[in-house]
């Protein structure tokens, strides 16, 4: 626990600590709030933002159960109808569920850890901005009448150019990548604040259970994003300029589009849920006033789910023709969810008998998850079982399952959340007086609208129809869950106005009115800007039900790093697996730096939704130009060795250490990358076994020479980035000059064989074979252009004195990214070269 | 499955009923009893037979191990309607639209692809949906034991006209079924091409 003999340099009083504190991480109000990077702004602006989000994709969901309540309705033709259920999904998922944890967890994920903010505070709000932007482009495109109508799922052939000739799909191609920079960014964000950027003391074993939750929610983001993006990318290619990666009459295959899009599909149900069971984790115990059961076989249960998650994504595809053998080996590892998912629902109910539980709002809430998630995985267990499958497949009771799942496994959790975390974000007393009537009309009229939407399907409504006759006997059941549906409605118009009522009239009240053990509640209510005026050290799970008065300890600097060192933000850095002190992370100001650099890129996706594919290239360096931009203002001119961190100790500012943030963060950008990359050969070999009308009428050799010459370039390029990254280099500005020029010369060869073999590929537009080598072929070129210009921006942070033996950040950080494309370039080459010798024997 | 799904809903409603109704009930019980009874051992007895029954039972109606060679009929779905030909009839191929004819009591092998967007073949009381996927042929058997009429839906959402395209199986006894392959046109592009079943498509 802290040590109250610290001796930090002049401990001033709280108060004068606060002003000093805020000083410098506080954003100024008014047009300065453009500025914002704190955690605090940009994951309330997410939340707040998703909420708005929610509540549109609810105003869809009435307009669909209006048109819906009745045969034969008048209220929408399909046109419209298709419209309204398309974006429901999709605003749904992705502009409110991804982005609501995204928010919560950078608001939380800090505070939770003993930090002041998350590891790349920029990267936050520019994810932000990103998403705003890209969910104004789908709402816009709505109140223009040209909103995606393919289905959430975008299923192709029906979203190709020949059936969906308008921009529709563009916009849900364009606007959902666009958006799903913002989770990528968060991804990588939230693993490397979880793993570095701990209070010390802090070992991963005594880490808060939604942490757990939320590293395994990360990861799989990171891996199961990509294949959408790819996806996503491949189509909008197919579109505007023909390359026929899904049409079946030129050599590309509609199912492939299922697979991309599925294989991020399921995990995608997961990456939803995950975060959501870690709220029920962490507030079930208070509230039962009971430490958790079994917190390892949680943990062992939550990253086995993601293992499993990535392995069942054909069972949304039972009925496209798969072999049955095959279908019973994804039956199996779905109905196998069924025992992490009950390991979990277990350790709570063990939890709840074992304790004293609280009959609390949130706990409410929480029973309310318990009830409809069960129902939910019941159901899910019966669909994965084919035959079954075989009958309901797109029908209602799909409807109703996956609604069970996502409302009873992420609403319901998240509205418990908003109860017990409001006091956190207003320094008020929380107050059920609305709460309780609030939860009723939800439950009820979720139970209403849903559980009678089982029947419906199972007699034989298909989804996505927009009318149905009279004599199909679907009436009655379509009237009542239509009237629930509109209950629930009015439940959250009642949530909504009990948020801003107890936010703007709750009366003020103590620090942790639920008497929790996380550090979340050691920080003052609201939340000063900083989080903590000085940073605990962490000795086991519960460090609030050790040190009662930890908080009015932190805040009179009695931590780490109580005290404002030359106007800089900085927080500590840990080793990832004991949580002992290994930097200083120096945080960025408050710029307005992200916003600019997302206008750039939203300009980018603009620019390709209205086809004017002059102005993308420009906005596209544009966006490049602006994101280097913001390392001017990070990094050292000097070496500065170990710093003070109160307590008599000392640590390497970030910028000399060896375990820096961003290092990391290149890691598991580069496995983002590869995921990507490698849903694009998956593409290629699956064209290639499965796909009509191949093989293809012209086959493509790559010439030796000019191969040699890619791979001698990227050799050169990865073994010189190495070698610049070496200690014996970066002492020496001309040597660790030379080998970055010499970097940029093995790139610069590479890139010149990549652009010869791209002018030799047989016409894209063909076949999904050339289109595939052509896309193959423009995704390792670009690495290496890439690779051109980080070894230009490693010379000139070299040149501008931000490089020395001690300080390799700038320069280590990208050298694996030479290495990378050295990767690329082999694997490329080798599918190039052996697939027409495997087609041609 | 039904049954067991309420059986496990009431034994988790119970629990958490318990755990309000008497505080600290369940704190003598071991931990190990929730985690490895509740998520393992549990899990393990409900899941497993449900697997082989599933597995044997599917592969039964994909087998139908020790029939007749089947029929064949093959299937053509486009926006938005069903192109049905009859490929084995006696007097030469026959076609319809909207309207599958088939003889009752004896497995039928449709041959099942799409002209344009994927679709998905279901008539609900006679078997399980197959899609209708360009550039693939999907199978699917079925078997109407008794002669009547049939309903079926396109259950992939594929455009605008989804909603409206649905179709009608009849199942004749076999000697009437021969009879009325030959009253069919024998392709459907030219004469009367038999659409009563056809809704008006919007």
């Amino acid at each position: 626990m802290t040590d109250s003999r610290a001796t930090n340099p002049s401990p001033p009083s709280p108060l004068r600590l606060h002003k000093q504190l805020d000083a410098v991480w506080g954003t100024p109000p008014g047009w300065e709030r453009l500025k914002a990077v704190n955690h605090n702004i940009v994951g309330r602006r997410f939340i707040v933002t998703a909420f708005v989000f929610f509540a549109i994709g609810g105003v869809l969901a009435m307009l669909i159960r209006a048109q819906l309540a009745t045969p034969r309705s008048a209220f929408a033709g399909p046109e419209i109808y298709n419209q309204l259920f398309t974006m429901h999904g999709t605003v749904m998922m992705f502009l409110f569920a991804i982005p609501m944890f995204e928010g919560l967890a950078m608001y939380l994920l800090p505070k939770l850890l003993g930090a002041r903010d998350m590891a790349f505070p920029r990267l936050s709000a520019y994810g932000y901005w990103c998403y705003l932007f890209g969910g104004a482009m789908l709402i816009a495109s709505l109140f223009a009448g040209v909103a995606p109508d393919s289905g959430w799922f975008m299923y192709t052939p029906l979203s190709s150019r020949t059936h969906t000739p308008g921009i529709n799909a563009d916009v849900w191609l364009l606007g959902v990548t666009f958006v799903e920079i913002s989770a990528l960014s968060a991804a990588i964000e939230i693993i490397v604040t979880i793993l570095k950027l701990r209070a010390p003391g802090m070992s991963l074993d005594k880490m808060p259970l939604f942490a757990w939750y939320l590293l395994v929610t990360a990861f799989m983001m990171l891996f199961g994003f990509p294949p959408l993006i790819l996806g996503s990318i491949l189509l909008e290619t197919e579109r505007a300029f023909g390359f026929p990666f899904f049409d079946p009459t030129r050599g590309g295959d509609p199912l492939l589009w299922q697979h991309l899009f599925w294989l991020f599909g399921h995990p995608e149900v997961y990456i939803i849920f995950l975060p959501a069971a870690g709220a029920v984790s962490t507030i079930l115990p208070v509230l039962a006033r009971r430490e958790i059961i079994g917190y390892t076989w949680i943990v062992v249960a939550v990253v086995a789910l993601a293992f499993l998650s990535f392995g069942l994504w054909v069972h949304h595809m039972f009925t496209v023709g798969i072999p049955h053998l095959a279908l019973a080996f994804f039956s199996s590892a779905s109905t196998a969810v069924a025992v992490p998912t009950a390991i979990q629902i277990f350790a709570w109910i063990g939890t709840l008998m074992a304790g004293r539980p609280q009959l609390k709002v949130p706990m409410l809430y929480l029973l309310g998850f318990f009830s409809v998630f069960v129902v939910g995985g019941l159901t899910g267990v019966m669909l994965a079982i084919v035959p079954f499958n075989w009958q309901v497949h797109d029908t209602h009771f799909v409807v109703a399952h996956l609604h069970y799942v996502l409302v009873g496994g992420f609403v319901f959790p998240m509205l418990a959340a908003a109860y017990y975390w409001l006091p956190h974000f207003t320094g008020r007393r929380p107050r059920y007086d609305l709460g309780v009537p609030t939860f009723w009309l939800i439950f009820i009229g979720f139970n209403l609208t849903f559980l009678v939407m089982h029947w419906t399907g199972l007699m034989g409504m298909p989804r996505r129809v927009y009318t149905y006759a009279p004599d199909a006997g679907w009436t009655w059941l379509n009237l009542v869950s239509s009237i629930g549906g509109f209950m629930m409605a009015m439940g959250f118009a009642l949530f909504a106005a009990d948020m801003f009522l107890q936010a703007r009239f709750g009366r003020r009240g103590a620090r942790n009115p639920w008497n929790a053990p996380t550090l979340d509640w050691a920080t003052p209510t609201p939340p000063p800007s900083y989080n903590f005026a000085s940073l605990p050290s962490v000795a086991d799970r519960a460090p609030l039900a050790a040190t009662p008065d930890l908080g009015v300890k932190l805040a009179a600097g009695n931590g780490y790093l109580g005290f404002v060192r030359d106007g800089r933000l900085e927080t500590l850095g840990v080793d990832m697996v004991s949580g002992r002190i290994n930097q200083v992370i120096r945080l960025p100001s408050p710029t307005l730096l992200p916003l600019v650099s997302a206008l750039a890129t939203g300009s980018f996706f603009v620019a390709l939704l209205f086809k004017l594919y002059t102005l993308a290239p420009i906005a596209f360096v544009a966006a490049i130009a602006t994101l280097l931009l913001w390392t001017r203002t990070t990094g050292a001119r000097a070496d500065s060795g170990p710093v003070a961190i109160g307590h008599g100790e000392a640590a390497l500012p970030q910028s000399e250490s060896p375990a820096a943030p961003a290092r990391q963060a290149m890691g598991l950008a580069l496995a983002a990358d590869a995921t990507a990359y490698l849903s694009l050969v998956f593409g290629l070999l699956f064209l290639w076994v499965v796909a009509p009308n191949w093989p293809p009428p012209e086959l493509f050799q790559p010439g030796i020479a000019v191969s040699a010459l890619a791979i001698l370039g990227s050799v050169v390029a990865a073994l010189a980035g190495q070698q610049a990254a070496l200690p014996g280099s970066l002492a020496s500005g001309t040597r660790r000059e030379g080998w970055l020029a010499l970097a940029i010369a093995g790139n610069g060869l590479a890139l010149i064989a990549w652009v010869l073999l791209l002018a030799a590929v047989p016409d894209p537009a063909r076949h999904g074979y050339a289109a595939s080598v052509f896309a193959l072929l423009t995704y390792t070129a670009l690495h290496a252009a890439f690779g051109i210009l980080f070894a230009a921006y490693g010379i000139r942070r070299s040149r501008s004195g931000f490089v020395s033996a001690a300080r390799a950040l700038d320069i280590a950080v990208l050298a694996p990214w030479h290495s990378f494309t050295l990767a690329l370039t082999g694997v490329t080459l080798l599918l190039l070269h052996g697939l027409p010798m495997a087609m041609g024997s | 499955m039904l049954a067991g799904a309420l059986v496990l809903f009431a034994l988790v409603m119970a629990l958490l009923a318990w755990a309000f109704v008497k505080p600290a009930a369940g704190s003598r019980i071991p931990v190990r009893f929730w985690l490895a009874g509740g998520g393992l051992v549990l899990p393990a007895l409900v899941l497993t037979p449900l697997i082989l029954v599933a597995i044997w039972s599917g592969d039964r109606l994909v087998l139908h191990a020790g029939t007749e060679v089947p029929l064949r009929i093959e299937i053509t779905a486009r926006q938005w309607q069903w192109d049905v030909a009859y490929p084995d009839a006696e007097d030469g191929p026959r076609a319809s639209v909207n309207l599958l004819h088939i003889p009752a009591g004896r497995p039928v092998e449709l041959r099942i692809t799409s002209a344009d967007v994927i679709h998905s073949f279901w008539v609900p009381r006679l078997a399980g949906k197959i899609d209708a996927i360009p550039g693939h042929i999907n199978t699917l058997r079925l078997e109407a034991t008794v002669p009547g009429i049939y309903r079926g839906v396109c259950a992939e959402f594929c455009g605008g006209g989804h909603a409206g395209m649905n179709f009608t199986v009849e199942a004749h006894d076999v000697a009437a079924y021969a009879a009325q392959l030959a009253r069919l046109a024998d392709s459907a592009d030219d004469g009367p091409a038999d659409t009563r079943s056809a809704e008006a498509a919007p």
